[in-house]
């Protein structure tokens, strides 16, 4: 009927693809070389470790909010989540004297229940999730602050420390847990069944339904992986911080988000590869690390962060106006 | 006719990388013709109307309107001479009322401010001229879709309108809907509106047009008087080749019972009897919004049943969720392929093992190789047209697009299948290709259950008709009482 056209727009599309996939990452090579140049100290081991180091704490967190995010969803609450957890969590180590062994098990717990409310409210209340995970946000945070009763909790076991703060071979533990979060997200995302439910509730909802998926299930076991893994974070953060305060944590949702939309997340959810996160993530710890270099004033490296994302999404924007123009003209030539 | 040309195309041509979409194509259309456009899907017909609308550039030649020539027409050029254009898609606000529709964007008497009491009154007149009962003040999302179709047609009447291009006007529109849609076409003729009317039917277009033209490839092929040309010959223009549009002959007859309804109430519907045998067709008729497509949604459990029983193979079963019904082995074709049935970003494969994910994983971990295997004996046995399997079903024809909606369910095994208006909007060829594959699964045995608006297709597929009025059961016709009259007749409820 329409071999011709379709052969050639499937040579478009996976071209398109194939930039898809390699502009952000296009991007970090770029910023990697630009930068080996203007600062000496940049490209060395020691500080290729350090930035690493510093992203790994949201890249963790970030592969939960993919989740969500291929899912159609989004969850604001990460930062709020960890400011509430990372609280409870110095307090059940220092106040209540409970052994690391009980406490983590039980903070991961408890991160996977905040997650499993915002899943609630989102079904329960058939509120957008950005809307209900706004409102979550200010309430964790809030309990945060109650709990925390204005202290600087201080005082755990040694132990603690090695989370944080400790190295395998050379590589800090913080960017271990990234890489094996990473993988297993990429398994499940790519691999499983559960991984094709997840594409496809974002893909389309209603189709999704119709194939006998579980909507409501899905939606709140997506926001329970999300706390889990951000519980992770938690852990590891406190560990690196070894204080418990409220401004652990805080914000730490921008750079997940940012680290998505630069690495090919669609805010529509459908689309994401771990790949992508990651180099998004790197993309953003690349930045920090470089303007920290530079010594860039604090507020100047928000607004290149904020130019970031505003790119990033610009770019996503871009992309969906393209693949539909595309898809238009696929139409014409069909009909 | 000397009537006088109006619009005239001359050697248009367009080419997208890698196809000539347009090739060197020249039409005439009169003033105050209905002219209608045949062609198969890919056949250059949207093409050449969005050559005419301004929606895209043409590479070279020239478009005539009203004897003046021009190399480049814009949407507001276009619109500026007379032409509108009802795409298959509507361009209505949903939220806004039926005059704010209509008047859209416009100013009324050079007034800076908007007069709802104005453009109310300048709506009701419009609507008037057509005899419809449509009030100005009501939203166009509380609309039926036959009223928005109605509301396209006023807009572009309102605007002063010389030539209306009309996509597939008849598409969503039942059978009496079509009757009125044709009334208004006569109506706008003899004011002096020339009609070009594109559709797949084509007893519509001996019905409604004066001359036909006919497209293939992206060439002009002919233009014929509609009187002097005859059903086979447009067919044999339009594909080139010798196509008969003919329903297969069944091999084998029904067999025992394998879905039965007592007493179904819900979703609209009010206490519906039906059953379907094995190795049966059973058709269901009934006029847009007579409750066809919300049945299907009740057996497949996709919305809430208040009242009844349904029994699968004798057994009664409890269906409170497609999974349900999946798990009975019903499977559901929806009407709205791309907003139910598809998941269009994702590849043809993905699409067609995702019901069956399950099954095919093992600890929830998806085999791959049996995924690659199953996708592509599908693609072979119902013939889908892609370069891969990996291909985003987006980019596929419509019919090529209904062909994995149907893979989808034959994957999942179903024994009873639910067929929403399954060959609505794709052409001539993969019509055909649809029909024998379900007289192949009925001659297999499956109990199938056909929701078409296609009266043709309707009778000749199915072994009995269900008819539904208003959300209940009408009645039901046997294969040799079967009239398209009396049909119609039990379908709006005039006896």
């Amino acid at each position: 009927m329409n071999d011709r056209s379709e052969f050639f727009s499937n040579i478009g599309g996976k071209l398109g693809a194939i930039m898809k996939k390699n502009v952000p990452f296009l991007i970090l090579v770029f910023l990697l070389i630009l930068f080996s140049f203007m600062a000496p100290n940049f490209m060395t081991f020691g500080n290729m470790r350090t930035l690493i180091r510093q992203v790994s704490f949201s890249g963790i967190s970030a592969v939960g909010l993919m989740f969500v995010m291929i899912s159609g969803g989004i969850d604001l609450s990460l930062g709020s989540q960890i400011v509430f957890s990372n609280v409870l969590l110095a307090i059940m180590m220092v106040d209540w004297q409970l052994p690391i062994g009980v406490a983590i098990p039980l903070i991961l717990l408890v991160g996977t229940g905040l997650g499993a409310i915002n899943g609630f409210l989102c079904i329960k209340l058939k509120i957008h999730p950005l809307i209900i995970t706004l409102g979550t946000s200010q309430i964790f945070k809030c309990f945060g602050y109650i709990i925390n009763r204005s202290r600087n909790i201080m005082g755990f076991p040694d132990s603690f420390r090695w989370f944080g703060q400790g190295y395998v071979w050379g590589i800090p533990v913080p960017v271990i847990v990234m890489i094996v979060v990473a993988l297993i997200g990429s398994f499940i995302l790519t691999k499983t069944y559960f991984g094709r439910k997840v594409f496809a509730l974002g893909g389309n909802e209603e189709a999704a339904r119709l194939a006998g998926v579980n909507l409501n299930k899905m939606k709140v076991i997506l926001f329970m992986i999300c706390g889990f893994v951000t519980s992770i974070t938690t852990v590891l953060l406190l560990s690196r911080v070894f204080a418990g305060q409220t401004i652990t944590g805080q914000g730490l949702e921008f750079d997940c988000l940012t680290a998505a939309l630069l690495g090919g997340v669609s805010f529509k959810g459908g689309e994401g590869t771990i790949f992508g996160l990651i180099v998004g993530i790197i993309i953003i710890g690349v930045l920090n690390n470089a303007m920290q270099l530079a010594s860039f004033p604090d507020f100047s490296q928000t607004v290149v962060k904020g130019t970031v994302l505003l790119i990033a999404v610009a770019f996503d924007v871009y992309q969906k106006s393209r693949k539909a123009k595309k898809t238009v003209e696929k139409v014409t030539l069909a009909e | 006719m000397d009537a006088k040309v109006v619009l005239s195309l001359e050697n248009i041509t367009k080419r997208y990388p890698g196809v000539l979409a347009l090739n060197n194509v020249s039409i005439d259309f009169l003033e105050g013709e209905v002219h209608a456009l045949l062609g198969e899907n890919g056949a250059g017909k949207s093409t050449l109307i969005k050559a005419v609308s301004g929606a895209i550039d043409i590479d070279s030649g020239i478009i005539k309107i009203n004897g003046k020539a021009y190399h480049k027409v814009t949407p507001l050029l276009s619109r500026s001479l007379g032409i509108e254009v009802i795409y298959q898609e509507f361009n209505l606000v949903p939220a806004l009322s039926v005059a704010e529709n209509i008047y859209l964007c416009e100013r009324i008497e050079n007034s800076a401010l908007f007069n709802a009491k104005e453009i109310e009154k300048k709506a009701a007149r419009v609507l008037d001229q057509f005899g419809v009962n449509i009030n100005p003040q009501s939203l166009v999302q509380d609309l039926s879709i036959a009223d928005q179709e109605i509301v396209e047609i006023a807009k572009a009447v309102s605007k002063n309108v010389k030539v209306l291009i009309m996509d597939e006007p008849s598409a969503p529109l039942s059978v009496s809907e079509v009757e009125m849609m044709f009334k208004i076409i006569q109506q706008l003729k003899n004011k002096g509106v020339t009609v070009i009317y594109i559709s797949h039917r084509l007893e519509e277009v001996f019905r409604i047009s004066d001359r036909v033209s006919v497209m293939r490839d992206g060439c002009y092929v002919t233009t014929k008087n509609t009187i002097d040309t005859s059903r086979q010959e447009l067919i044999n223009l339009m594909v080139g080749r010798e196509l008969r549009e003919s329903y297969p002959p069944r091999k084998n007859p029904p067999g025992e019972v394998a879905l039965e309804l007592k007493n179904i109430t819900g979703n609209g519907d009010k206490d519906i009897s039906l059953m379907v045998r094995r190795g049966e067709i059973l058709g269901i008729s009934g006029l847009v919004g007579a409750g066809r497509t919300e049945l299907a949604q009740l057996i497949f459990g996709a919305a809430h049943m208040e009242q009844g029983e349904i029994l699968v193979k004798g057994q009664p079963v409890k269906i409170k969720s497609p999974l349900d019904a999946i798990k009975h082995r019903i499977g559901l074709l929806t009407e709205d392929r791309k907003g139910q049935g598809l998941f269009l970003d994702l590849a043809v494969k993905w699409n067609i093992v995702f019901p069956i994910g399950k099954q095919i994983s093992k600890y929830g971990v998806m085999n791959t190789k049996k995924e690659d295997e199953i996708a592509s004996h599908f693609k072979d046995r119902i013939n889908i047209k892609t370069p891969s399997l990996s291909q985003p079903v987006i980019y596929l024809s419509g019919g090529n697009q209904q062909k994995v909606v149907l893979a989808k369910s034959l994957a999942a095994d179903s024994d009873i299948l639910i067929f929403d208006e399954p060959t609505r909007g794709i052409d001539v060829g993969a019509k055909q290709e649809i029909y024998h594959l379900m007289t192949e699964l009925a001659d297999s045995g499956k109990a199938i259950l056909m929701i078409s608006s296609d009266m043709e297709e309707l009778l000749g597929m199915s072994d009995r008709i269900i008819v539904l009025c208003e959300g209940q059961l009408a009645g039901e016709v046997q294969k040799d009482q079967f009239n398209q009259n009396y049909i119609l007749d039990l379908a709006s409820g005039t006896n």
